[in-house]
């Protein structure tokens, strides 16, 4: 699929500087991994959404989670910041480490966890408040010392924001447009200085424009975070992550993974027949 | 599945549209339902024609200013109006902190239980007791066992419980309205389950939340019937403080005022319902008011 890697065609009238050419992948030797998972299951009460997973996330990488719709991608996201314990009936089998250290192990505590590992959600879901009070909301509740104000700039411009509401941060968070709020929604996560973002579809209720703006943020911000994100777009993971992880469903509606592996080979040269069906869109 | 008969090919789809039947049956039911409004908006100028004409000549300082009297002509309402905001008041103040915390816990910490699936519909259940029961109540707990008298206290307290199954309610439905994408996007952000509520739900709740308190105070404000038991008086000639005996509000100065036989004593009676239905407006605009400047900006 050589075409979803040509470099981006702006889509007319729309001026973007172009993406820098995407980095070249170390070997996994060389890799950091940042959470590792083994033989990880996801159950809802009986059901069970996802199964055997075991798979490294390295750091300051982009890893794109892709798939058919309802094969656990959502579950297997919200697994990694703990956010399926608010659901009762949810369970997680088998072994998931972050920095080295067991994330549903006894002593952890989730909000401690959620913190570190932040998320950005499918729907912009800014707080009803002023926008210098939406990026504020994590670090107050975090107990941060510093100089907010600067915090909060800092974040926006990180979030390739200031610039649009540098002149209107007492204005409220909903009044933005579905491509501000996201970014805002992602100035509110990098606030708390989290090491992993998790995005959940992030661009699927986003215009074209705004798509690619999140897209370079998504860029930028791997210098100094590790992203996870799930994508129903094929041009999108091909375009902006690292590495790529395919999950696809059996007979059980459990979702398995296909394939891992670079986005680059994912997308020229997968070793699964499953995997060059789906990128080429001929099922899911 | 068998017994189904594929559709024959070539068969036309058969579509009888009758347009001017359904829209026919359209204006009917508009018909209806306009019928039905006008129906209620007649008895209702007819109901405040009657109360205006008969009450508002007796209207003026004195009677706002003054106490009640044997003579109509000098009677005044002012210890059954402050008696009226006086525990309107103190309604508010009780029922705000218990209610809402009641509805915090059931619909943000409770789990599903039967137990708490049990709990909540006898909430339900509890608004729809008669408000003479709570009166019988009140009288034995707060005025008896609580030694608080026929003081206005007690009445607050009383109505206060009355009100109680509402407000939590409405809290519960406002904290509900709120959309759960706003609990994770607070938890996400490494919130405990009490920076959720406190710093993001409630908040976003607090149109609802505030809106159906005052109007629950509203409701309280308009009560007779469990204050005469908890031991309302009917002639009181001082203001009423919280904890001393002897009070009266609106409704009850209007229901004895009503009883008397004297045409003028009818005729303060309705001036004094207009007194009361002037707080309540006043009440009922405060809650736009305030429902209107708090949700501005809410927009799910
Ligand atoms: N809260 C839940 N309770 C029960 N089953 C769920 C819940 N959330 C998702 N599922 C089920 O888990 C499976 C995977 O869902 P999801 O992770 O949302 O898939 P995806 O994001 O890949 O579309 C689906 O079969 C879905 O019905
Ligand atoms: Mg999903």
């Amino acid at each position: 699929m050589p075409s979803l890697l040509a470099p981006r065609q702006p889509a007319i009238g729309v001026t973007i500087a172009p993406l820098p050419p995407i980095t070249p992948t170390l070997p996994v030797a060389e890799r950091e991994t940042v959470l590792r998972m083994h033989g990880v299951s996801c159950w809802y009460g009986s059901f069970r959404a996802v199964k055997d997973v075991s798979i490294d996330i390295g750091a300051r990488e982009v890893t794109a989670l892709i798939g058919p719709s309802g094969c656990g991608k959502t579950t297997l996201l919200r697994t990694l910041n703990r956010m399926n314990d608010l659901i009762p009936s949810y369970r997680t089998d088998g072994h998931i480490q972050f920095g080295g250290q067991d994330l549903y192990g006894p002593g952890v505590d989730p909000v401690a966890v959620r913190r570190r590992i932040g998320m950005v959600f499918q729907k912009p879901n800014p707080f009803p408040k002023s926008i210098y009070d939406n990026v504020a909301f994590g670090p107050r509740i975090n107990g941060f010392k510093g100089n907010l104000d600067e915090l909060v700039e800092q974040s926006l411009r990180r979030a390739a924001l200031w610039n649009e509401v540098k002149d209107k941060l007492k204005q409220h968070g909903m009044a933005l447009s579905g491509g501000q709020q996201q970014r805002l929604c992602i100035a509110r996560t990098i606030a708390v200085e989290p090491e992993v973002i998790l995005m959940d579809e992030p661009c699927s209720a986003l215009d074209p424009r705004s798509t690619l703006q999140i897209e370079e943020l998504m860029a930028e911000l791997k210098r100094d975070y590790t992203i996870v994100i799930v994508t129903h777009n094929m041009q999108q993971a091909a375009r902006a992550s690292d590495r790529t992880v395919f999950l696809t469903m059996g007979e059980d509606r459990a979702g398995y993974v296909v394939e891992v592996d670079d986005t680059v080979k994912i997308f020229t040269n997968p070793r699964e027949r499953l995997t060059e069906d789906y990128i080429s869109g001929r099922f899911g | 599945m068998s017994t189904a008969s594929p559709p024959a090919v070539g068969a036309r789809p058969r579509f009888e549209p009758q347009i001017a039947r359904r829209k026919l049956a359209g204006t009917s039911f508009l018909g209806a339902c306009m019928a039905a409004i006008g129906l209620l908006l007649l008895a209702l100028v007819l109901l405040l024609y009657d109360v205006i004409t008969k009450g508002l000549p007796y209207i003026d300082l004195d009677f706002i200013t003054g106490t009640p009297s044997r003579r109509p002509e000098q009677a005044g309402i002012l210890p059954a109006l402050v008696g009226s905001i006086e525990i309107g008041l103190m309604v508010g103040a009780i029922s705000f902190p218990l209610g809402v915390a009641a509805a915090i816990y059931l619909e943000e910490y409770a789990a599903n239980t039967l137990f708490n699936r049990i709990l909540r519909t006898n909430i339900s259940n509890l608004a729809g007791v008669p408000s003479i029961v709570y009166g019988i109540f009140g009288l034995a707990l707060f005025a008896r066992a609580l030694q608080l008298g026929r003081s206005p206290i007690a009445a607050a307290l009383t109505l206060a419980l009355l009100i109680m199954p509402v407000v939590i309610i409405a809290t519960m439905e406002a904290l509900r309205s709120v959309p759960d994408s706003q609990r994770e996007g607070a938890y996400a952000l490494g919130a405990t389950r009490w920076q959720m509520v406190r710093r993001s739900i409630l908040p976003a709740a607090a149109p609802g939340i505030m809106t159906g308190i005052i109007l629950a105070m509203a409701r309280a404000i308009g009560e007779a019937a469990p204050i005469i038991v908890v031991g309302a008086a009917s002639f009181v000639t001082f203001l009423p403080t919280p904890f001393q005996e002897g009070f009266t509000v609106l409704p009850i100065q209007v229901y004895q005022w009503a009883s008397r036989p004297q045409d003028a004593f009818h005729g303060i009676a309705a001036a004094a319902i207009l007194v009361l239905l002037v707080l309540m407006l006043l009440l009922n605009g405060l809650a736009i008011i305030v429902r209107a400047r708090l949700s501005r900006h809410l927009q799910w």
